[in-house]
């Protein structure tokens, strides 16, 4: 276990930057997402982490030490990739033998025959059977180790990877997104697992994903990378409920925040799609700015006019227990999606005129440069809950 | 390649078979002659009439004669032993050299590999001068030494494994690297048994060329305890058979089947090898 420090790290392939210049510090026994479209640079940072790609210009510590020069194994590090990397010619059990064989026994010690007769080599040959036999067990692939990858299922090779990472109780566990191959059931299992094992080693996690569900239920806390810099590292409903730009605000939340273009009236009024609606914001009359709102942020109403959006319904998607209602309003191009409980919801059909009322204090303002503007208004007690409901 | 495209008409398949079917006939009629030339009495070899099997059996007299009147057994020993170790030194330099090729990243890769592959256009017959005077020169003409070295590094070899190296993704070098193995032992324990239909692939085309290789044992030895096969056969043809085609269709076929054999037992990873990575 231990805490990670990441300093200015610059990384250009060619002449294409693909870091400028990220700092981070990951507490010990922090579960950290770096989560970020494909093509931002994460993947590249973990690997940097790890030693396998050497930064242009910045340092990192693990624990007390800085790593810089030192070659992966020396860095007391596991990782999990997503192809599982896993050796298809070992067994499982050879698999995750590996790297306790090649740290604890020397080099004639590893030696097929050999090796077995020379001293102490066959005690420490049993301990480590032993250790990858406890280990395969409490991931429930005890009965697996005598097959080889290529025998095995996604999930159980996801697994014999999380093991081989395991078995050696490294300072800090990279995960490059080791639920993409998986399918979506399974993801969503594994990604359980994953906050278990978290919880019951006790380590430092570094994990990477384009997957805001994952990054939002395993994390806490989410670093938004875009173009190779960290836009925000923030816990899960800080992310969410209060992003410091507009595009994480984009990137975060599904159905996609709705964006519209308003201009401040005057103190406490802004003009949106035709409708005003009460919002202090900071700036002044004339200043454009954009509202993003969360679909959640709407509720049905009868009455057009102050404080709610009108709208021509375009398509209704039905969830369960909410509609996701797509509307056309006037002189806007996309079309706004509202999340609506299906229960509070009635009578609404294809072609209909709806209104939706918003509620001010859950709309987030930004400026035309798409940085965050603050209104000084405490997060409801609504956000808050909505905030739970799409983490789950 | 789902199997209901690939079903044939009956007929179609019996064309196919049909074409199939003639041109191995016609790349196997040599050996065939050879087999029977091999069990004919000296009368019969030169008779105007066509037959495959002779009047007279004669086999056990020619191969008899094959084995005793020529050191055939030293030379088959001497191209096993030239085969094995040139093998051997081939994978244990090539296979290195390739995965710094397919997985490293250094200044001067691509010069490399470019002259790599002009290694690979140029026939080895081109090389047979300088390497004649440099293996004077350091006074190894006339041994096993100087059969083997000239072949020891592989530009095919090299190509081969690299572009098999390189089907594997870059995260089993990465775990490697990250479970505490050395680069060298990357290639040794990880690369080289996943690669192994490469491997095995490549053993075929080296021990068929060097097994059968003439040229260069002709220019490079003289001493007749060292010469593999080929060129032995040749010399026994001078001195011994003269126009003795039997005893010497013996020797030739007794020659041939170790590869054969070989070739059968090994015929599934060799076709592996060759389109491994072609289809994922």
């Amino acid at each position: 276990m231990a805490a990670v420090s990441i300093d200015g790290i610059r990384k250009s392939f060619g002449s294409i930057p693909v870091l400028r210049g990220v700092s981070l510090s990951i507490a010990d026994g922090e579960f950290l997402t770096l989560l970020g479209p494909s093509g931002c640079g994460k993947s590249t940072l973990l690997r940097i982490l790890a030693g396998l790609e050497m930064q242009d210009a910045g340092s990192i510590s693990i624990g007390e030490r800085v790593v810089d020069g030192l070659r992966p194994k020396q860095r007391d590090v596991a990782m999990v990739f997503q192809s599982y990397a896993l050796y298809p010619h070992m067994t499982v059990a050879s698999n995750m033998a590996l790297p306790l064989r090649m740290r604890r026994l020397s080099a004639v010690q590893r030696l097929p025959i050999l090796g077995r007769l020379l001293p102490g080599a066959a005690g420490a040959a049993a301990k480590i059977d032993m250790e990858v036999a406890r280990t395969a067990e409490s991931l429930g692939i005890g009965h697996l180790l005598a097959r080889k990858p290529g025998q095995l299922s996604g999930g159980q090779r996801q697994r014999v990877a999380v093991g081989r990472a395991m078995v050696r109780h490294p300072a800090v566990f990279l995960m490059d997104e080791p639920l993409s191959n998986l399918d979506a059931k399974l993801r969503v299992q594994m990604r359980a697992e994953i906050k278990e094992l978290h919880q019951r080693l006790g380590g430092t996690f570094v994990y990477v994903t384009h997957d805001q569900a994952e990054a939002m239920t395993l994390s806490d806390r989410v670093a938004v990378m875009l173009d190779g810099e960290l836009l925000q590292v923030a816990p899960p409903r800080v992310i969410y409920g209060d992003p410091e730009e507009r595009r994480i605000a984009e990137f975060i939340g599904s159905p996609t925040i709705n964006v519209l273009n308003g201009v401040v009236r005057e103190r406490g009024l802004i003009d949106v799609a035709g409708s005003t609606i009460a919002i202090e914001a900071d700036a002044h009359p004339g200043t454009p700015v954009t509202l993003g709102i969360r679909p959640e942020a709407f509720h049905q109403t009868d009455h057009a006019g102050h404080g709610a959006l009108t709208g021509s319904v375009r398509m209704i998607e039905h969830m369960g227990a909410d509609l996701f209602v797509h509307l056309d309003l006037a002189g806007v191009d996309q079309p706004l999606i509202a999340r609506l409980a299906a229960e509070r919801t009635t009578h609404v059909a294809h072609g209909q005129t709806l209104h939706v009322g918003v509620w001010p204090d859950r709309v987030l303002l930004f400026a035309a440069d798409g940085r965050r503007l603050r209104r000084h208004v405490a997060p409801s007690r609504a956000s808050i809950t909505s905030i739970r409901e799409v983490a789950r | 390649m789902s199997i209901a495209n690939n079903r044939l008409s009956p007929l179609a398949g019996i064309l196919r078979h049909a074409v199939l079917l003639l041109t191995g006939g016609l790349i196997l009629v040599p050996f065939v002659w050879m087999v029977s030339l091999s069990i004919k009495p000296p009368g019969e070899v030169f008779r105007a009439s066509l037959s495959l099997w002779p009047a007279q059996f004669y086999g056990v007299e020619n191969y008899t004669k094959a084995l005793t009147e020529a050191p055939l057994l030293r030379y088959m020993g001497n191209g096993l032993l030239v085969c094995a170790a040139v093998l051997v030194l081939q994978i244990i330099i090539c296979a290195p050299c390739a995965y710094a090729l397919a997985k490293l990243r250094f200044a001067g890769r691509d010069l490399i590999l470019g002259m790599v592959l002009i290694g690979l256009l140029l026939p080895h017959q081109v090389l047979s001068l300088p390497l004649f005077v440099l293996g004077y020169l350091l006074g190894i003409l006339n041994s096993y030494t100087a059969l083997i070295f000239p072949y020891v590094v592989s530009p095919f070899g090299i190509f081969l494994f690299r572009q098999f190296f390189k089907t594997i993704p870059d995260d089993v070098v990465h775990a490697a690297r990250l479970d505490g193995l050395s680069e060298f032992a990357i290639v040794w324990r990880i690369i080289v048994p996943m690669a192994l239909p490469a491997v095995i692939a490549f053993s075929i085309f080296s021990v068929v060329a060097h097994w059968n290789d003439l040229f260069w044992p002709l220019v490079a030895v003289r001493d007749q305890s060292l010469m593999p096969p080929p060129l032995g056969i040749m010399v026994f043809k001078n001195e011994e058979a003269g126009n003795d085609y039997g005893p010497l269709m013996a020797a030739a076929t007794l020659v041939v089947a170790p590869l054969l054999i070989a070739f059968l037992a090994a015929q599934k990873w060799f076709v592996e090898g060759m389109t491994g990575g072609a289809v994922k």
